[in-house]
């Protein structure tokens, strides 16, 4: 065992060493090309660290950060998982400090600090907190004086809290109420309903009406009911914010899959790192091993092995060499190239496939949400019911006055609030639960779209699979074993890994071993030549390795032995299908891989309809083909050539591993493993879809109350602001039953163990 | 019922004082991060605010060898 690591150093030629330090050089400039320049001339970067934990790590990371030299102060945020470095120079080395951080234990890449996102705060989420706070004081003081009113004060007493009360919520209506005026204009401008326009009307009536019967000394003043529908409404549209900013940054702290930019061999023959839309085509770059390929290029020297599993779907890596094109987001594997650009950024594949996505996202059309669906035939019939009452009034008792104040009382008890908070109250307790699980969720509709599929689709590599497996084949022998395993362990090529992982004898003592990138695993043991890689290449020191399948380990002149490279399934892969098969959902495949492998892993988990070879076109293609039969499909795909596709589908999931296309592309992102986060997302949005029905349901029927008494004329104030306040808790009570019950008792049991702890 | 002449203002008045200070503890960025402040009133050192210890630390380094 030792005896073979000793030889730990894979040997290196002197270009090798160029390349790395021209690798590391990159890596350097990338992280560089995060820091932001400070007023005072600091600089500043954000790094995401996504084992943030606890108190103790917040502790841990700002007192080392604080102490080293070039940093001036570090600042952790626990709730975004972000630590905020300010460094003394504004060309510090961020790198240094996410190494530091690895050996504490928390691996940090730096954030993507998108330059929409310059200030970094939110602001819409502040307005809305303002807001909410403004109407939370307007709530409150005018409640002191409307409680004063109801339990009797009259004359001037009465006609004064109402001017009081009036004075604080014209102020206060006008501030909190702008979020709700502005999306029912919005709404009404371009001629549709939603739920904002029915709550914009009866707010404004209920202030108009109120006023009016103060300035004639009148009874009845709606203000407080105006003002605490406002700061009801508010808080379910912050939780709402609140929930999507939360998954907003969870997807921006995954770690950035594409290159920002390259090392750009100069004319005087330096490497410079450049950042990407400096690259015109014809230039030459240098891609070394483990960096993604930033533009589509041609090579010109060296050669390599590609994992262009995100690029095309296909599981197994391909050697490249002198000639071969590389499409951006390639994944270089083993040797360093140089390669001659032949397309800038802007027109590379990740460019044409954003295109596509896009396109496809436009012929989606527009989704109309529940709440929008429900205000579309509410609005209506409460406003129709209001006229109907004025009418009916004016008839009956050909009083004007008390006519006009019937129906308006009408429009304000109906005022949606209830309904209002009925879905987003229930996709904040659904999205929290779903974040638990892993699953992030961009935004309440993805929720509701996924609970209405009808097809599932998965792509094959990196989504059903993850990594691959290696069989030997050929002879039983254990010496050509232990061999083939200490060449196998001098490559990271995924192959060799799975083919070290797939011997379980020890490895046997190897000299002089070197890897030629794009071929194999060269060295020697016990003097007798030994080579592992493709069979043509093995082939050239002995014949029996010729015309077997890749990759290939032989002795000089003996005998060989082949390996079987097998896709692994993702965990949960056969549940996942297996449960949607069971809910009578069909699952298929679309692979863009080659016939047999595709069809390998569907008939291992049984899937009937697979389509393979598919380009990220026939994808699209596909998926439009479902919807126009009226399918809702469900597209679960990682790779670049799915991201069109993930946005063509009804609903689309992707795990953290994707490209960073498909997750921009996907409406769910799983971040662990397992792919059983897809049937419980499912599951989750079908409950969470059950609870927003049962909260229309309760809707209802407060309003089929409280329509016939407020249009029979008997609706007091108080009985507006108790049955408003009613409904709304009653919903948002409803919405909380997406919890499990089991929690609660959880977090008993915790604090019962840490009380011990503490005795 | 004078007194409510008193009263009344008096409570306007600390309600707005208290929406004075929420606005005042939002600009500076007080609810950017509230699980972690729940966790830092349990450090147990004392240190000076990150403004002061800045400017602390960097006289420390300037004057250091």
């Amino acid at each position: 065992m030792t005896g073979c690591q000793v030889s730990e150093n894979i040997q290196k030629t002197s270009s090798d060493e160029d390349y790395q330090s021209s690798s590391t050089a990159w890596r350097k400039a990338e992280a560089r090309s995060t820091v932001r320049i400070l007023s005072d001339g600091r600089g500043q970067c954000v790094l995401s660290v996504p084992d943030l934990r606890c108190g103790g790590c917040v502790a841990t990371i700002e007192r080392t950060l604080s102490t080293r030299t070039d940093v001036v102060s570090a600042r952790v945020n626990l709730t975004l998982k972000q630590v905020v470095v300010t460094f003394v120079n504004a060309d510090a080395d961020p790198t240094s400090v996410i190494s530091a951080l690895g050996l504490l234990g928390y691996p940090a890449t730096s954030a993507d600090q998108d330059q929409s996102h310059e200030n970094d705060t939110d602001n819409v989420g502040r307005g809305l907190l303002r807001a909410i706070a403004v109407a939370g004081f307007g709530a409150m003081n005018i409640m002191i004086l409307s409680v004063a009113v109801w339990s009797g004060a009259a004359g001037e007493t009465r006609d004064t809290f109402h001017l009081i009360s009036a004075l604080i919520a014209i102020p206060v209506v006008a501030y909190a109420g702008q979020p709700f005026f502005q999306s029912a204009f919005q709404a009404l401008r371009v001629r549709r309903l939603n739920m904002d326009v029915p709550i914009a009307v009866a707010v404004v009536l209920a202030l108009a009406l109120s006023l009016a019967e103060t300035m004639r000394g009148g009874e009845q003043a709606f203000f407080d009911a105006a003002v605490t529908l406002l700061f009801f409404l508010l808080s379910g549209r912050y939780l709402d914010h609140l929930m999507r900013e939360r998954a907003r940054s969870a997807v921006s702290g995954l770690a950035r899959l594409s290159p920002r930019g390259a090392m750009l061999r100069q004319p005087d023959g330096v490497l410079t790192y450049v950042p990407l839309s400096a690259i015109a085509p014809g230039a030459i770059i240098a891609i070394g091993p483990d960096e993604r390929v930033p533009v589509d290029v041609s090579v010109i020297s060296g050669s390599t092995d590609l994992d262009r599993s995100l690029v095309t779907g296909e599981a197994i890596p391909v050697p490249a060499g002198f000639g071969d094109t590389l499409e951006a987001g390639t994944l270089n594997l083993t040797g360093a190239v140089e390669a001659e650009v032949l397309r800038s950024a802007d027109e590379s594949f990740l460019a044409q496939m954003m295109r596509m996505q896009s396109e496809a996202e436009t012929g989606r059309g527009t989704y109309v949400r529940i709440a929008d669906r429900a205000a579309r035939l509410y609005a209506p019939v409460v406003h129709l019911l209001a006229l109907a009452t004025f009418v009916g009034w004016v008839l009956a008792t050909g009083d004007w006055h008390t006519s006009a104040f019937v129906a308006i009382s009408v429009l304000i008890i109906t005022c949606p609030c209830a309904l209002g908070l009925a879905v987003p109250v229930a996709h904040v307790v659904a999205s929290g639960r779903l974040m638990r699980m892993g699953i992030l969720m961009k935004d309440g509709s993805a929720l509701e779209r996924l609970a209405e599929i009808d097809r599932v689709v998965f792509d094959k590599t990196g989504t059903l699979t993850m990594g691959t497996a290696a069989v030997g084949l050929g002879p039983n022998d254990p010496a050509l074993r232990a061999a083939a395993k200490a060449l196998a362990l001098k490559s990271f090529h995924p192959a060799a890994r799975a083919i070290a992982i797939s011997i379980a004898e020890l490895p046997c003592q190897l000299d002089d071993a070197t890897e030629v990138p794009g071929f194999g695993v060269a060295g020697c043991v016990g003097g007798r030549a030994v080579r592992l890689g493709r069979a043509d290449w093995v082939a050239d020191i002995s014949m029996q390795a010729k015309d077997r399948a890749s990759p290939v380990f032989a002795f000089a002149d003996g005998p060989a032995m082949a390996f079987d490279l097998l896709e692994t399934l993702r965990p949960g892969a056969f549940d996942a299908v297996k449960s949607f098969a069971a809910a009578g959902i069909p699952v298929a495949m679309l692979s863009g891989d080659i016939e047999a492998r595709a069809n390998r892993i569907a008939n291992q988990l049984d899937i009937a309809d697979v389509r393979s070879g598919e380009t990220p076109a026939d994808k699209i293609a596909a998926l439009n083909a479902l919807r126009d039969d009226g399918y809702r499909a469900l597209m679960v795909g990682d790779g670049l050539n799915d991201a069109a596709a993930l946005a063509a589908a009804h609903v689309s999931m992707a795990p953290s591993s994707a490209s960073d296309a498909g997750r921009t592309a996907a409406d769910f992102i799983f971040l662990r493993d397992g792919l059983e986060a897809v049937p419980a997302a499912w599951r989750m949005a079908r409950a969470t879809a059950r609870i927003v029905r049962q909260n229309f349901g309760l809707a209802i029927a407060y309003n089929c109350i409280a329509i016939p008494l407020a249009m029979a004329g008997l609706v007091t104030p108080l009985i507006a602001a108790l049955a408003m306040s009613a409904s709304s808790i009653l919903v948002i009570g409803n919405a909380l039953r997406l919890n499990p019950p089991e929690k609660p008792r959880e977090t008993q049991a915790l604090r019962h163990k840490r009380s011990e702890v503490l005795a | 019922m004078t007194i409510l002449a008193f009263l009344i203002p008096i409570t306007l008045g600390m309600g707005a004082v208290g929406l004075c200070v929420f606005f005042w503890s939002l600009r500076s960025n007080q609810y950017d991060d509230l699980s972690g402040d729940a966790e830092r009133i349990l450090f147990d050192e004392d240190r000076p605010l990150p403004a002061a210890s800045a400017r602390l630390s960097n006289t420390t380094k300037e004057t250091a060898p």
